[in-house]
């Protein structure tokens, strides 16, 4: 999958649900709201390639929320391999 | 069970309890209050003569051949106009009124030739049922046929004036009038022949006239009809009933069915006229292979096809892994032909890649209106708009895209409701005859959600939250932090006022008329979701409605106006990779054992693959083959360079439709499909009204498409046992909740079901959320606006938006294959004449329209209908490219493209772009595939 475009979702991903938390509790729901969506909505090859991507040094494309997010959530968001 | 549509009761019905007790004729009758004698008399099955009058027409009694005797009264008065009295005494038969009614009938006859027996109306007209045997004259006059649909042969005309009250009462165009004065008075279209004048060609004069002036041109080609079945609109998401009238398995005409609960009897240009796409010499009749897009296409056996398409699906599966494969149901079929489809690759193909071309249009109001409201759909009937006081139409244009809705919306807006237009361009509801919108927010594409923040701060800041109902029904944090959020200065329609364009007395203004006219409600379309910010819209949307307490009674609500036939069935059916049927995710384990045990085969917990997110895994070789049902991918989705080289990559694309669509041309197998003429099933339409189709033909294929897919799973190795379309539905409510009370029998005995259906509510649900919110309370979502990436520069000054028009539908695949081109034989490019002096552009040059990602030529249409800034096209051509310079950007929660604004620029050129250059020699080789047959013009013209 094109890391670039995956990046560019997950950051319009992480805009909607970063925008009003800067800190404290609001900021966890944020996080959570973020890595939940790409949970419920992304193919699993997507998720890894993602997560693949933020390993390969991608997190600067990122946005901090979006990082961070996925960096909370990673087993949330892993893959379980299948038969 | 429909017959009382065929019965014309002369006035239309009246609500409530038949309380006023009448006599006539010596038969006593009771009806509601208000009612006519005329249709009294009906009710009690007594027929009164009659020529001006009809059951979808106030009265107007001009004719006065309806003339009655009433104990008590003097005179003979109409029966049209007269309303019953309780203990009347009424004689429609006496010897004075015989003689009056024989006057009336000479005069109408001395003014019209009395040629019946070789007219087209012969044995269906009212005036010669009423004529009887009287005595023949002629006088000349000229007949209109340019409408390539209809005639209108004056000289038949007896000016009873049914037509232009059907044009202004019904449809709302007011493009009739009767010029001069008694016997000189003759019917007018302006002065001009119907297709030069104001004209829409809806059908609803043609239906109202008594007699053969305005007549269909399929009847007077084909004679009356002899038999009649009910069915659906195969078009757009309003959902119009019609009665097929056929002789044999030939359709004869389409008459809208007055019994029909979403168009009570209205219709437009293309599901009244439009069917002739279904037996045009395109259609592909025979299953086809091949083995490379560059080879001749080779016709083959149901059998040999599926099994080949089977073989391939499963070597790819063996390859590349289950998730390879995928595919994509159609809003244009059935919801037991997409219900099927999402069965079989959830089962058959093991994996959830499933999708439907609702991912491009109508996704996010799916997630925006259930995670607000608790459910992914409409909350109101169309009906409902009859009792609003302010409608706000937004990102919508009904007129052209669904026009039978929009003239339901124009008689409200005509009796006095006022009308708030958000849009980028002047549409026609902004101002048309008796119709000016009270403002018009005319706001830049893509600023949306900076305009629906703008108006939550008025609403908020100048205290006009409906405080009651949000405390009752909403939950109080989530609607705190957005009042804190709305409040905020930079939401205010001041700051705004540079994003959206739109001036902030203008935009407080309108806020102000939404919360304080009485019932609210708000229509949008895809103006509103095929956009960065979508979902962000949506849920601003119903946090408006919330907020104002606009949602669950009558005359309010917030209604998605759905684009093609059965996006709301489709998506109802489970067709989204991460959604079974009913919306329930699929890692939901009780709604997937429920499945598995029903299906008999472990099901996947993980979504799938969304339309994009297939063409994307495409190109990087993890998904190799797709199954299509009735969908032009290529054709319809955004960035054809990347569409078309995700769809080269597949080792294997099955097409199953009509026509040799756009998409099929890179296909190796292609089943071909039946129309919806030729079908069991039903439709969903936007109100979530689950109506009957009825096959009036056997499918020209052989096969009816459920019975394709079924013959595809089974050479997959799983069997579907069904014997007819109805055994599917059952399932269907066996498994889904909001289906559990819909049947067959249920739909022939009541016409047509809004979902949910079920033990709460046998009869279904024409409103939502009447005590509740489906999810409990009401959630406020902070609807922060992000602006696009898609932004103008130096490069892309421009701003392009796309949509379409009333005579063509979509990717135009059926009413480019109808007269209908009549109307709109190619899509131009709207460029208002700043931006065209500018350029050195004047009307007709073809301008080069170029974004990041593409280029395409079209001719130039210069009109202050588009904004300085902003230019529109269509995309119901090909060649035309649209989409060829739209982008992949997308709504941030579902992928649906946002193709309502790309950067573009225009310039004056000569000749086509390189695109489309390829475009026709890709068109002629494919064409050159095929099996010899009848020569019929290129892309499917007529
Ligand atoms: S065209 Fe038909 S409906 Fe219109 S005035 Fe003449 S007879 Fe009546
Ligand atoms: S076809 Fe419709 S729009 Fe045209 S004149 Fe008749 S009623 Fe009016
Ligand atoms: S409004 Fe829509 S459903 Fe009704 S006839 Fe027209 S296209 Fe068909
Ligand atoms: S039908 Fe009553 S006046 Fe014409």
């Amino acid at each position: 999958m094109d890391a670039g475009k995956l990046i560019k979702m997950a950051n319009d991903i992480g805009r909607f649900f970063a925008a009003p938390a800067a800190a404290g509790p609001a900021r966890d729901q944020a996080l959570f709201g973020i890595a939940d969506h790409i949970k419920r909505f992304w193919d699993p090859r997507m998720r890894s390639a993602i997560l693949a991507a933020l390993d390969a040094g991608h997190a600067q494309a990122l946005d901090e929320p979006v990082a961070a997010a996925l960096l909370a959530h990673r087993t949330l968001l892993t893959p379980v391999a299948k038969a | 069970m429909y017959s009382k549509d065929t019965i014309d009761f002369g006035t239309p019905a009246k609500p409530g309890a038949a309380t006023v007790a009448v006599d006539i004729d010596g038969v006593a009758v009771n009806v509601p209050a208000g009612t006519s004698v005329m249709r009294a008399a009906m009710e009690a099955g007594i027929a009164v003569p009659k020529l001006c009058a009809t059951d979808s027409l106030d009265a107007f009694g001009s004719c006065r051949l309806c003339v009655v005797e009433i104990e008590g009264k003097r005179g003979c008065p109409a029966s049209c106009t007269t309303i019953v009295e309780p203990g009347m005494k009424v004689h429609t038969q006496t010897p004075k009124l015989a003689q009056l009614r024989r006057g009336v009938m000479e005069l109408y006859i001395s003014d019209h030739p009395l040629d019946c027996l070789t007219c087209a109306a012969n044995g269906n007209c009212e005036l010669q049922n009423m004529a009887g045997a009287f005595a023949i004259t002629h006088f000349d006059a000229p007949t209109d046929t340019s409408n390539p649909y209809f005639s209108f042969d004056a000289s038949k005309c007896i000016v009873c004036s049914r037509c232009v009250r059907a044009c202004d009462e019904v449809q709302g165009t007011f493009a009739l009038t009767v010029l001069g004065r008694g016997f000189d008075s003759k019917i007018s279209a302006g002065g001009k022949p119907f297709m030069d004048s104001d004209c829409v060609s809806c059908g609803a004069c043609v239906q109202a006239c008594p007699t053969a002036t305005l007549m269909e041109k399929s009847v007077i080609q084909l004679g009356q009809p002899d038999r009649s079945v009910v069915t659906t609109c195969a078009y757009c998401g309003v959902g119009c009933s019609f009665r097929a009238e056929m002789k044999g398995s030939q359709v004869v005409r389409m008459v809208p069915n007055k019994d029909g609960h979403a168009n009570e009897g209205h219709s437009c240009v293309k599901g009244r006229f439009a069917w002739g796409y279904a037996t045009h010499p395109d259609r592909i009749k025979h299953p086809m292979i091949r083995a490379s897009i560059h080879d001749p296409w080779r016709e083959v056996s149901w059998d040999e096809a599926v099994t080949y398409a089977a073989s391939e699906f499963r070597r790819i599966q063996a390859k590349y892994g289950r998730g390879a494969v995928g595919g994509i149901t159609s809003s244009r079929c059935t919801n037991e032909e997409t219900y099927l489809v999402q069965k079989l690759v959830r089962a058959a193909f093991g994996n959830n890649n499933v999708d439907t071309c609702a991912r491009v249009c109508h996704s996010p109001t799916g997630y925006g209106l259930k995670t607000t409201l608790g459910e992914s759909a409409g909350t109101q009937d169309f009906e409902s708009v009859e009792h609003a006081d302010v409608v706000i139409v937004m990102g919508a244009n009904p007129t052209d895209a669904h026009p039978v809705f929009a003239s339901r919306l124009k008689q409200r807006l005509i009796a006095g409701a006022k009308l708030i237009v958000i849009d980028p361009r002047k549409t026609d509801l902004v101002s048309s005859p008796h119709i000016r919108a009270a403002h018009h927010l005319q706001l830049r594409p893509g600023t949306n959600v900076a305009m629906i923040n703008s108006l939550a701060h008025v609403i908020v800041t100048e205290n006009r939250v409906d405080e009651a109902y949000v405390a009752a029904r909403c939950e109080p944090a989530d609607f705190a932090r957005w009042r804190e959020f709305v409040a905020l200065p930079k939401n205010s329609p001041e700051a705004m006022e540079a994003v959206t364009g739109v001036p902030a007395a203008t935009a407080r203004a309108a806020a102000r008329l939404y919360a304080t006219a009485g019932n609210g409600a708000i229509y949008y379309g895809l103006g509103v979701t095929e956009h960065s910010q979508g979902s962000t819209t949506v849920m601003g949307i119903a946090n408006l409605a919330m907020a104002t307490g606009n949602i669950g009674r009558t005359g309010v609500g917030v209604n998605p106006l759905r684009g093609q036939n059965n996006v709301q069935g489709s998506c109802d059916m489970g067709s989204f990779p991460h959604e079974f049927p009913g919306y329930r995710h699929v890692s939901d384990d009780a709604t997937r054992q429920l499945f598995e045990k029903a299906w008999g085969v472990a099901l996947d917990n993980e979504p799938g693959l969304r339309i994009p997110n297939m063409f994307d895994a495409s190109l990087d070789a993890s998904f190799r083959g797709m199954y299509v049902q009735g969908e032009d991918i290529a054709h319809s989705d955004p960035n054809t360079h990347h569409v078309e080289a995700a769809l080269s990559a597949l080792e294997c694309l099955v097409v199953h439709d009509i026509f040799l669509n756009e998409t099929a041309k890179y296909a190796h197998v292609f089943l071909p499909g039946a129309s919806f003429l030729e079908k069991d099933g039903t439709f969903t339409n936007a109100e979530r009204r689950i109506s009957r189709v009825r096959k009036v033909m056997p499918p020209l294929a052989g096969k009816a498409d459920w019975e394709g897919t079924v013959a595809l799973a089974a050479a997959l190795g799983y069997q579907m046992d069904y014997k007819h379309p109805s055994e599917i539905m059952d399932e269907i409510a066996r498994l889904t909740p909001t289906f559990h009370g819909v049947s067959y029998a249920k739909l022939d005995e009541l016409g047509s079901i809004q979902w949910p259906c079920n033990d709460a509510a046998p009869t279904g649900t024409p409103i939502m959320h009447e005590q509740a919110f489906v999810r409990g309370k009401g959630r406020f979502m902070v609807t922060e606006y992000v602006a696009t990436d898609e932004k103008v520069g130096p490069r892309f000054p421009l701003l392009l938006t796309t949509g379409r028009i009333l005579t063509q539908y979509n990717v135009g695949a059926q009413t480019r294959r109808t007269d209908n081109v009549a109307w709109h034989s190619e899509d131009t490019l709207e460029i208002h004449p700043h931006d065209a002096e500018t350029r050195g552009i004047v009307h007709g040059d073809r301008v080069a329209l170029r974004s990041r990602v593409g280029e395409t030529t079209l001719h130039a249409r210069v009109t202050e209908r588009v904004a300085p800034g902003v230019v529109y096209t269509t995309f119901h051509h090909p060649e035309s490219g649209a989409n060829v310079v739209t982008t992949d950007n997308s709504d941030w929660a579902t992928n649906c493209p946002e193709y309502k604004v790309t950067a573009v620029e225009v310039a004056k050129v000569m000749s086509v772009a390189a695109w489309q250059a390829n475009f026709d020699e890709f068109h002629r080789e494919q064409m050159r595939h095929l099996p010899a047959r009848p020569a019929s013009s290129p892309k499917g013209g007529r």
